[in-house]
């Protein structure tokens, strides 16, 4: 890498909202053609810093300089015409236009002033080929899943002719394959002299494609290093503050004993369940105490197995049976009714209520579940909710505090809370350490290991195989929306054998 | 005074505060205007003024203004309140006009049992049509907007009913306790709601059903059966205020009574700081709301402000409390000039308390 000019400093930049200080002096640099991670746990300040930078937020104090100038940007527009591109945390696009008017929304290709549709088509096409993704471009972007609407939010970015680009957590939702022409990409434009800032809690993708990076710890600087010359466990150090043991714990225990657990008793059996243009027909059995993980590659029906088993969507095919009885399952209700949650992959439209505070969120499914005309008292709702801020360290734990407020990790946590105090029998998690740092991760999969030896029956779908591995009894592979193979996650199983599974759908 | 500017600036961000500023600052213009206008005096054990006429004739627009809250909290709006108003004033006035004593207690209860029964059936209907059918509200509502008119019209056999039944007559200018019954009515239907809605679940509920449809679904709420129940809740409410109307005068006429009341309704709900959005709504800011409308009405009389022109006088004033609440235009004058002008801080502190007559 050049040691040139940075093409982007922050400097000294301080930013509090009420209550909180976000933000305390904190500094960046960025030079041209480098990847720069910014890292840092769950409401470190990262996304923060990002928003102050592209005019989202104004900060207190602390000066931005971009190509030698000072900028201070009233709107996240003005940083695009300044060439700075940004991919935000939550995917902010408009889900009933379709993929082509999302990439090309504000900046649409025109004869004369009117819009030159075939051009915009043509463009966007080229551009989700460019990333390898196969979807229609003139599909409503609500219709693609998360993670492809992820990668549409990047396509975007990335077309936008930038300076800087800024990528806050783009890989939260991604497959290893998706991540893969992602880093292609990014080395592309790098090449092209372009600065990178990028955001992850994977600690294997910063060593994989970030030059140097920044460290920040509760809103503050802990510094600048190049990657090259920080070992991993002294980059966790720095950001945590503290040396890490909670982490090597859990990463050699022993393979899950599956003997036992099969024969328990079965908490929910599925038999050939389905719906046409969603899941082919499956049988899926999960007993009490049993951890089954969900692989597949991105677009395999992982999700619509889950939503299906919760009643989200309505089968048109199959039997379920509950603990022995037939236990038709049409909506969610049904599904909580029996001891069925769902931790949706997707937080900010299908789990959180923005504006309701941490404790409402929290409370949401217990109170359903109970009916508008009986309240759950208000000490019981402290109790529970200050119960599960100190078990799952959401910060900052103030109950009363708009859950949009809290960072991206910290939501995750709330809505994980809200079903875990419904106690349920079958525990359905879409990727619930999506965006949660490496701190928070370890302790939510203790916290399902705890939680299915106590007899709690848990379906884990994660695009991280390494977690699957490491929390299931047994792994459902999913192809092309097949259920294709069950493998006992025995000693024999291991990484490259799933991997196996789910390109050739072959059972071992 | 650098506590006093703290506690200010404090309290400007209470989310009723800018809606206590207008209705002050109202107040203020007419007591300047007409100093007489303050002023409250006794006679024969009544209280007369003009605050207390000016509660007094927001007593219907409140009723209509609390249930149009909990409808637009949860997404959604009512376009009929003024044709349900009519509908129940109309059969409640037939009712009455067609017995032999019209003066007889149980002639008025039944006639009221009447119209709250059918502004049920008006409210389930259009409760149904949204959260069964699921036609957008503003397109389901509409319906019975128009057809309601024609419904009220048919009640009246297309007349306007005239009756002569004191009981009836005390819901509009009846007094109790030197006060008005009509503002004993509002108060007891604002606190019955906020009861209802505060002390159960239901409130919590439906800001969750307005905030976020999907979660809302997903985390197992019955958001059918709720925004069913707030429909209903509009059309009583409407209905009410549909007797009370009715009553003033003594008279049901199926073309005009709670003629645009909708839209006074809405914006006080607005103005009272309920996004159209859905989510989050206020009943004390909706009472404020109402309020606000009320005592500006009052004012373009007071004023003689012609005809002609008092409609957009009422739409400037309208626009500006819109846009004092909007924090980004507010952002952009305090930045501009930091130190931005108040009203005085005693008039805000105690106009509060004066007006926030319902702690909801
Ligand atoms: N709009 C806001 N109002 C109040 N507090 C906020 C707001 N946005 C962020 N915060 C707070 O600022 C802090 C930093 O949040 P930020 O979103 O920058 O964290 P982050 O490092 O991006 O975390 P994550 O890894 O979870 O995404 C958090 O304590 C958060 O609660
Ligand atoms: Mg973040």
């Amino acid at each position: 890498m050049v040691e040139s000019q940075p093409v982007l400093t922050m400097t000294a930049i301080s930013k509090s909202f009420p209550g909180v200080q976000a933000l305390n002096d904190v500094g960046l640099r960025l030079f041209p053609g480098e990847v720069h991670g910014l890292m840092g746990e769950n409401g470190a300040g990262k996304s923060t810093l990002i928003k102050v930078l592209t005019g989202v937020y104004s900060h207190d104090s602390g000066t931005i300089g971009l190509a030698g100038q000072t900028v201070r940007f009233g709107a996240p527009m003005q940083a695009i015409a300044a060439g700075i591109s940004t991919v935000y945390q939550e995917v902010n696009l408009v889900p009933n236009l379709s993929v082509a008017e999302n990439i090309f929304i504000g900046r649409e290709p025109r004869i004369a002033s009117l819009i030159d549709w075939r051009r915009m088509r043509r463009a966007a096409r080229h551009l989700v080929e460019r990333l390898e993704l196969d979807v229609d471009v003139t599909a409503p972007l609500g219709s693609c899943s998360l993670a492809v609407q992820q990668m549409i939010a990047i396509a975007r970015a990335i077309d936008i002719k930038a300076q800087v680009l800024v990528l806050d957590e783009p890989t939260s939702s991604l497959d290893t394959t998706e991540v893969e022409q992602l880093f292609r990409i990014m080395r592309q434009l790098r090449g092209e002299g372009i600065a990178i800032l990028f955001v992850t809690h994977f600690l294997d993708q910063v060593y994989a494609i970030a030059d140097r990076v920044t460290v920040l710890r509760n809103g503050r600087l802990v510094g600048e290093y190049m990657t090259s010359e920080l070992p991993q466990l002294a980059l966790v150090e720095k950001m945590i503050g503290k040396e890490l043991e909670a982490l090597e714990s859990l990463e050699d225990q022993p393979k899950r004993a599956l003997a036992a657990i099969e024969a328990s008793t079965a908490v929910i059996e599925a038999s050939s369940i389905g719906r046409k243009g969603s899941v082919a027909p499956f049988s899926l059995t999960i007993h009490q105490g049993e951890v089954v993980g969900l692989a597949g590659l991105l677009g395999s029906g992982r999700t619509e197995v889950a939503r299906l088993l919760f009643g989200a969507d309505r089968a048109d095919s199959g039997q379920l049976t509950m603990q022995g009885n037939p236990a038709p399952i049409h909506n969610p209700v049904d599904a909580i009714d029996r001891g069925i949650a769902f931790c949706s992959e997707n937080r900010r439209t299908e789990g959180l209520v923005g504006e309701l505070s941490v404790r409402e969120n929290i409370i949401l499914a217990l109170q359903a579940t109970r009916g508008w005309t009986k309240p759950v008292p208000r000490r019981r709702q402290d109790e529970l909710v200050a119960k599960y801020i100190s078990a799952l360290d959401i910060r900052p734990g103030d109950p009363e505090m708009p859950v949009r407020n809290l960072s991206g990790g910290n939501q995750q946590k709330v809505l994980l809370a809200r079903w875990l105090i419904t106690e349920p029998r079958l525990l359905i998690l879409d990727e619930p350490t999506r965006g949660i740092d490496i701190g928070a991760k370890t302790e939510i999969q203790r916290l399902v290991m705890q939680l299915s030896d106590g007899g709690m029956a848990v379906l884990f779908i994660s695009a991280e195989l390494e977690e699957v591995l490491r929390l299931s009894h047994k792994i459902a592979v999913m192809r092309d929306r097949h259920l294709v193979a069950e493998l006992a996650n025995d000693d024999s199983v291991d990484a490259e054998h799933v991997m196996a599974a789910i390109a050739s759908g072959a059972s071992s | 005074m650098n506590t006093l500017t703290s506690r200010l600036s404090q309290a400007s961000k209470h989310q009723l505060f800018w809606p206590v500023v207008v209705l002050v600052g109202l107040l203020a213009v007419n007591a300047l205007y007409r100093p007489s206008f303050l002023g409250v005096e006794m006679k024969d054990g009544h209280l007369y003024g003009s605050l207390i006429d000016i509660v007094r004739l927001s007593a219907p627009l409140i009723l209509v203004a609390v249930g149009m809250t909990l409808v637009i909290a949860t997404g959604g709006i009512d376009l009929s309140v003024g044709s349900v108003a009519s509908i129940s004033g109309a059969i409640a006035c037939l009712h009455i006009s067609q017995q032999p004593d019209q003066n007889a207690l149980s002639v008025v209860l039944v006639a009221l049992a009447l119209g709250i029964g059918l502004s049920l059936v008006a409210g389930t209907w259009n409760g149904m049509l949204v959260a069964g059918i699921g036609i957008q509200p503003i397109i389901a509502t509409l319906i019975l907007m128009v057809a309601g008119r024609g419904l009220a019209q048919l009640i009246t056999s297309g007349q306007i009913i005239t009756i002569n039944s004191s009981p009836y007559r005390t819901i509009g200018v009846g007094y109790w306790l030197t006060l008005p019954v009509s503002i004993f009515i509002a108060i007891a239907v604002v606190a019955l709601v906020s009861v209802v809605t505060r002390r159960t679940a239901l409130g919590v509920i439906i800001e969750a059903v307005g905030g976020n449809a999907e979660a809302s679904r997903l985390a197992g709420i019955r958001s059918r059966r709720i925004i069913l129940l707030v429909y209903v809740i509009c059309g009583v409410c409407a209905g009410l205020a549909g007797f009370m109307l009715t009553a003033d005068v003594s008279s049901a006429n199926g073309n005009a009574v709670g003629l645009w009341v909708e839209l006074d309704a809405i914006l006080a709900v607005v103005i009272g700081g309920t996004a159209l959005s859905g989510g989050r709504f206020s009943l004390s800011g909706t009472v404020l709301g109402a309020l606000i409308i009320q005592t500006l009405t009052t004012t373009v009389y007071a004023m003689n402000i012609t005809p002609q022109t008092s409609l957009l006088f009422k739409a400037l004033v309208v626009i500006a409390v819109c846009l004092i609440q909007a924090p980004a235009f507010r952002a952009k004058f305090t930045r501009r000039r930091p130190a931005a002008p108040l009203p005085p801080p005693q008039a805000t502190a105690s106009g509060q308390d004066q007006k926030v007559e319902v702690p909801a």
